[in-house]
């Protein structure tokens, strides 16, 4: 079924040919199998593919189908996960040595309710090492590879997913997002990627790396997917006892919805940033051109401690992550190191040989914060200024409905690039790391390319629980700046 | 800002991570820079400002408590590194 064009469709046009008996869920499932068997060497986008589980769920589904049975709206449709949401009986890794061989027993709210909807699931792809990166150079199964020029990164920590999705080896998939992990390498692949406002999706099953600031939530080809996905994952869970209980709207209405009247509000330390590239600025005035041309109004706005947020990002992150990684002990699964005589020991060497330099790095530092003597001067302090960080944004939404800013402050940089210097790589998450600080929802939807044909995301940021309007806003730029959806790769 | 090797050492037994010397080494500049960069938070007063552990401010959930049985421990233990039994199996913990 090499003939069937896949890299053409929609999410939503791929369920409604299933919906419609264009295609049998068995033959779409084949073309994406054979399409990553062809393209996944070169990007690797997943760390683990599932072929026959695929086609085994696609025949289940085409044969509940037959019996007029509709499983939900993703029914037949082939997508993947970030391998950071536990999948019963499949190995879920999280880019880690340490969980290289990791089985969950049960599945994360996020793979049953993809699951319950139908959706058929290719495999588990590729991250940071702990969603923890900016270029998913840390995964201990080797970098992914950016599918617009494979000499670069496809951004992180879910650049997997968002290179799979750009390169059509699924037609979405779930990521996560802590301090840009989802929206950033959505930008520099091309794609659509929306974290939703903190507690709207269940965190159940999704391995924990900072809980105050962890979401998932999808990456697509367009607006209106990520809408039908995000629609799909939303919700109230009672095993997250963080995951708010309000009603979940009708987000793929809200795509078409007019932008009249809407107040854009940009801020201006965003544009006044030193490390903003020209040609993502020129890019992101396009998007805001867009929106003005379909009546929106600009409005400038302040947010004036954005400067201090990388700091109190990167001792906030470090330090819950410090406390959450320390379940990985070598006691109960993932790896153990071998000949140890006593317990203290056997835990330092699993930790020291199962973590990669990335993750240790986070892990002292985080630990450094919280520890005696220290926690007033960082930990304590973080806490603060990200106060005054959600109090800009709070008076910002007094003025706009939603902010327009840069996504990442370049287009995707060459492998290798930034490993050797952690700050450098940190700074690259900058304009996104407030947004988590303060729990408001942000999505990254692409606005241009640069002049050496690199994608470029703008971001569009909202109050709590205003998912709506930022997929009325971004469905607004996507029809107005038209962008090819996949990523030019074949092979 | 400046941290000591000591330091660094008394923060990775805190951790739980065995660091050759190299790894000390190399945290040590690293830790070093990443602190002397996040000291500008120093110059931001804050005096008076409540800390933020949630950004979304929700209450405590309660909920009844009630026993939901898991009903596959195989599948658990089956991913013990060292098992006997029902049991977790792990190195002598009281040393000599």
């Amino acid at each position: 079924m090499a003939d069937v064009p896949v890299h053409e469709w929609t999410l939503l046009e791929a369920a409604r040919k299933v919906r419609e008996k264009e295609i049998s869920s068995r033959d779409l499932t084949g073309a994406l199998l054979a399409r990553i068997e062809r393209l996944n060497p070169g990007i690797n986008a997943y760390i683990t593919v599932l072929p026959e589980r695929a086609m085994a769920q696609a025949a289940e589904l085409d044969e509940a189908q037959a019996r007029g049975e509709l499983r939900g709206p993703l029914h037949g449709v082939p997508m993947g996960l970030k391998d950071i949401f536990c999948t019963r009986g499949v190995r879920t890794t999280c880019g880690s040595r340490i969980l290289a061989d990791f089985l969950p027993p049960y599945d994360a709210c996020v793979t049953e309710k993809v699951l319950r909807a139908g959706a058929v699931l290719l495999g588990k792809q590729n991250m940071d090492e702990f969603a923890m990166g900016s270029s998913t150079e840390t995964s201990c199964f080797g970098a992914t590879r950016n599918p617009w020029d494979v000499t670069r990164i496809p951004g992180g920590s879910s650049g997997g997913t968002a290179a799979a999705v750009s390169a059509a080896m699924a037609f979405a998939g779930v990521g996560t997002d802590t301090g840009g992990s989802i929206r950033q390498p959505a930008s520099l692949c091309g794609v659509v990627g929306m974290k939703p406002t903190y507690g709207r999706v269940s965190r159940y099953g999704m391995v924990a790396f900072a809980s105050s600031l962890d979401q998932a939530g999808p990456i697509t080809r367009t607006v209106p997917d990520a809408a039908r996905m995000l629609s799909v994952i939303a919700g109230h869970d009672r095993r997250d006892s963080t995951c708010a209980d309000v009603p979940t709207p009708d987000y793929l209405a809200a795509v078409d919805r007019p932008v009249k009247g809407l107040r854009i509000g940009l801020p201006k330390e965003y544009f006044e940033s030193g490390g903003l590239s020209p040609a993502v600025k020129a890019a992101v005035s396009k998007a805001l051109s867009a929106l003005i041309d379909q009546g929106a109004t600009a409005v400038e706005v302040s947010l004036p401690h954005t400067t201090f947020a990388l700091s109190a990002y990167y001792l906030i992150a470090p330090a819950e992550a410090s406390s959450n990684l320390a379940r990985y002990d070598g006691v109960r699964y993932g790896h153990r190191a071998k000949g140890a005589s006593g317990l203290i020991e056997m835990m330092s060497r699993t930790r020291a040989e199962g973590f990669g330099p990335e993750v240790k790095r986070r892990i002292m530092i985080g630990t450094y914060a919280l520890s005696a003597g220290y926690y007033d001067a960082f930990y304590g302090k973080a806490q603060k200024v990200r106060t005054l960080i959600r109090d800009d944004f709070t008076s910002a939404f007094g003025k706009a409905d939603v902010l327009l800013t840069p996504t990442a402050p370049t287009p995707a940089f060459r492998l290798g690039e930034k490993t050797d210097d952690p700050l450098t790589m940190y700074l690259s998450d900058i304009f996104t790391i407030p947004c988590n600080l303060a729990g408001i929802p942000g999505i990254s939807v692409p606005c241009g390319l640069s002049p050496e044909g690199l994608p470029i995301g703008a971001q569009l940021l909202s109050n709590h629980f205003r998912e709506e309007t930022l997929f009325a806003a971004a469905g607004a730029v996507e029809r107005a700046v038209p962008l090819p959806r996949v990523s030019p790769i074949e092979g | 800002m400046a941290i000591t090797r000591e330091e660094v050492l008394h923060v990775a037994r805190l951790a739980r991570l065995a660091l050759s010397d190299a790894d000390a080494d190399r945290l040590r500049e690293q830790l070093g820079d990443l602190l002397e960069y996040m000291k500008q938070l120093d110059g931001l007063d804050t005096s008076g400002v409540v800390p933020t552990s949630h950004a979304v401010e929700m209450g405590t959930p309660f909920r009844e408590d009630t026993v939901l049985p898991f009903g596959d421990p195989e599948a658990i233990l089956s991913n013990a590194p060292d098992r006997e039994d029902g049991f977790f199996r792990v190195p002598r913990i009281i040393e000599d």
